[in-house]
């Protein structure tokens, strides 16, 4: 009866986006008066769930699963969502999660509705607002089924502390027959990837070139953030295609974006839309990323970014 | 090899987005579609598929007659047949069920779906469809390469790349990166000729049902003014981001 939420953890810690889950699972979990469930794979200690309010954590801790495949972590999360008569599953919006949620929703007849923004406008039925239009515009859309999936736009509700008692079980792995290998998985260590950064710094074609990214680096640095870039510059090779954010790119959902030398053209504007803050550096104040922004500074970006640095240095050391 | 596209039919990158009957509708007035970028991507794939491995291209797409001129576009860029199952689908389910019952009378070694369509932005189609099918699914899909009945395909994962094979059939969700941007095709005036010539069938849909549906839209709330600071006024902006809007 209760609701499931599947909880992701990199390199031993949840993602920010298992506590925000948690948060939004424990806020329906109290207006229909059920038990907030999740399911974690391969973590160890799942004990800080229970900070975030879940009742109950289901571990499903199996050497088989310790590569991500879609089809293997849409079966075992089926199976307890049947055992469990699960109405509701709520999913982030991580790439994998969006993997997984049309193989869950197929395998049990369940409603889904993807870029969920916000708790649901009514239980029964269940009706939610979900951007469209690449964040262009919302939706509001209804499900009525008897099992329905939500899939939570990262960082669009945000983590509350809500302790309860929580209670942990094992479940054994259920083996799907798949025949996909995973082969290699190349991850960009050390840095903070664009889906899960906090803060998001971003050059556009104004930096004039690849030797000038220190600039952008060194800001992101400074903030602990996520170095992006428009597609331009993805285009012409100054940076990896994996950082170009926007409508074709990748999306871009973080509470500051700060946008350099970029002019805000409305495909990339579509991107970084729902970023809740945006500051733009750049010297055309015809530039249209001025009527998107919420703070901007009209310059030259090898003068203000360096000053920025600098400032933001000693504000971090004071 | 059997290839299928699946093509979904929107609106221009630049399009300004309206909506009209209350708030019920898209607006369409004035706005050019467009075959979906991630779509556009899969179907170049399949035509070097075509052109290097003796592929056969389908395109389908599920909609109704205004749908045909991105249906033919696809065509002139180099597909060998097109279907349109004449259906204003409600949700993603009842798009891949219309596309599962083609898929099961045509067998396709190969099925290609964008990662998501910029207008609903699902994200569902093909993996709902590749469950309803049993086929293997890999979606955010960069790079695909087939030999001898394997396909070896890397995904974008957050934060870096994941490389994986299996076996056909197969169904991908593709993305950018899948073929370079200067490797997409602008049918020319010999495709364009040739593609009135070749064949675009309406299917009759098969019964379906959705699981959601819309009842409004609405666009987001205007934005207030920026607020300016002078590029020797640093500070401020940093108290601004601290004590106003506490992101830093
Ligand atoms: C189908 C389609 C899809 C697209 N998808 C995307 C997408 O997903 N993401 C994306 O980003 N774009 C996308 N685009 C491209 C988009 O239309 C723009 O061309 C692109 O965003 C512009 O990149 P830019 O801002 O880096 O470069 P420009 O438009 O060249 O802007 C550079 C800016 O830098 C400023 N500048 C120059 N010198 C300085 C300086 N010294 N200091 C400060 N500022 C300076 C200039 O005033 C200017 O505003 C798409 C286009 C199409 C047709
Ligand atoms: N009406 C449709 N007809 C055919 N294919 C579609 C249709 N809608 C979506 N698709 C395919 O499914 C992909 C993902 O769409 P969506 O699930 O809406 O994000 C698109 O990129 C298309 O390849």
């Amino acid at each position: 009866m209760g609701i499931l939420i599947y909880t992701e953890s990199e390199n031993g810690k949840f993602k920010k986006s298992a506590y925000e889950l948690a948060s939004y699972g424990r806020a329906i979990a109290d207006q229909l008066g059920v038990e907030l469930i999740a399911v974690s794979f391969n973590h160890e200690d799942a004990t800080q769930l229970g900070s975030y309010g879940v009742d109950q954590v289901i571990q499903i801790n199996d050497p088989s699963l310790e590569s991500f495949t879609a089809q293997q972590y849409a079966s075992n999360l089926a199976t307890i969502a049947q055992t469990k008569e699960i109405k509701l599953i709520v999913l982030s919006s991580s790439a994998n999660a969006k993997y997984i949620a049309p193989l869950l929703a197929v395998s049990l007849s369940a409603g889904y509705a993807s870029n969920v923004v916000g708790l649901p406008e009514s239980l029964e039925p269940l009706t939610v607002k979900r951007s469209c239009f690449t964040n262009k515009a919302f939706n509001t859309c209804t499900l009525d089924n008897k099992v329905n999936i939500i899939g939570l736009s990262n960082n669009s509700y945000g983590s509350f502390e809500n302790p309860k008692e929580v209670n942990f079980s094992q479940a054994s792995a259920v083996i799907a027959e798949t025949t996909i290998k995973v082969e290699q998985v190349e991850k960009s260590s050390g840095e903070v990837s664009i889906a899960d950064a906090d803060i998001v710094v971003s050059g556009g074609r104004g930096l004039k070139g690849p030797e000038h990214w220190h600039l952008i680096e060194n800001l992101a640095t400074t903030l602990g953030a996520a170095t992006a870039c428009s597609k331009p510059v993805s285009d012409m090779g100054w940076r990896p295609h994996s950082e170009h954010v926007g409508q074709t790119g990748k999306p871009v959902a973080s509470n500051l974006y700060i946008a350099i030398g970029v002019s805000g053209a409305i495909q990339h504007l579509a991107g970084i839309n729902s970023s809740k803050v945006k500051v733009v550096i750049n010297n055309d104040p015809e530039a249209p990323f001025f009527k998107a922004a919420d703070y901007g500074v009209i310059g030259d970006a090898f003068e203000v970014v360096p000053e920025l640095i600098e400032k933001l240095k000693a504000f971090k050391s004071s | 090899m059997k290839i299928l596209v699946c093509i979904s039919h929107v609106p221009d990158t630049t399009s300004k987005i309206n909506f009209v009957e209350g708030d019920t509708l898209f607006d369409k007035n004035g706005v050019q579609f467009v075959i979906n970028p991630n779509d556009e991507f899969g179907l170049t794939r399949a035509v070097w598929f075509q052109q290097k491995q003796q592929a056969e291209v389908t395109v389908i797409t599920v909609g109704d007659a205004s749908c045909e001129p991105t249906l033919r576009k696809c065509l002139a860029i180099g597909a060998n047949r097109a279907f349109r199952v004449d259906l204003q689908p409600s949700d993603g389910f009842e798009v891949a069920q219309q596309l599962s019952a083609h898929c099961k009378e045509e067998n396709y070694d190969l099925i290609i779906a964008g990662r998501e369509s910029i207008d609903y932005n699902g994200a569902m189609v093909p993996g709902m469809l590749s469950a309803l099918l049993g086929y293997n699914f890999v979606t955010n899909c960069m790079a695909l390469e087939i030999a001898g009945g394997t396909a070896k395909a890397s995904r974008e994962i957050d934060g870096g790349i994941e490389t994986v094979s299996c076996e056909l059939p197969l169904v991908i969700g593709a993305q950018k990166g899948l073929v370079e941007e200067k490797d997409l095709i602008i049918p020319n005036m010999r495709g364009i000729m040739q593609a009135r010539q070749k064949s675009l069938s309406v299917l009759t849909p098969v019964e379906s049902d959705a699981k959601s549906s819309i009842s409004k839209y609405e666009k987001p709330a205007p934005k207030g003014e920026v607020k300016l600071v002078e590029p020797d006024q640093i500070d401020q902006l940093i108290d601004l981001l601290h004590y106003e809007a506490k992101v830093i």
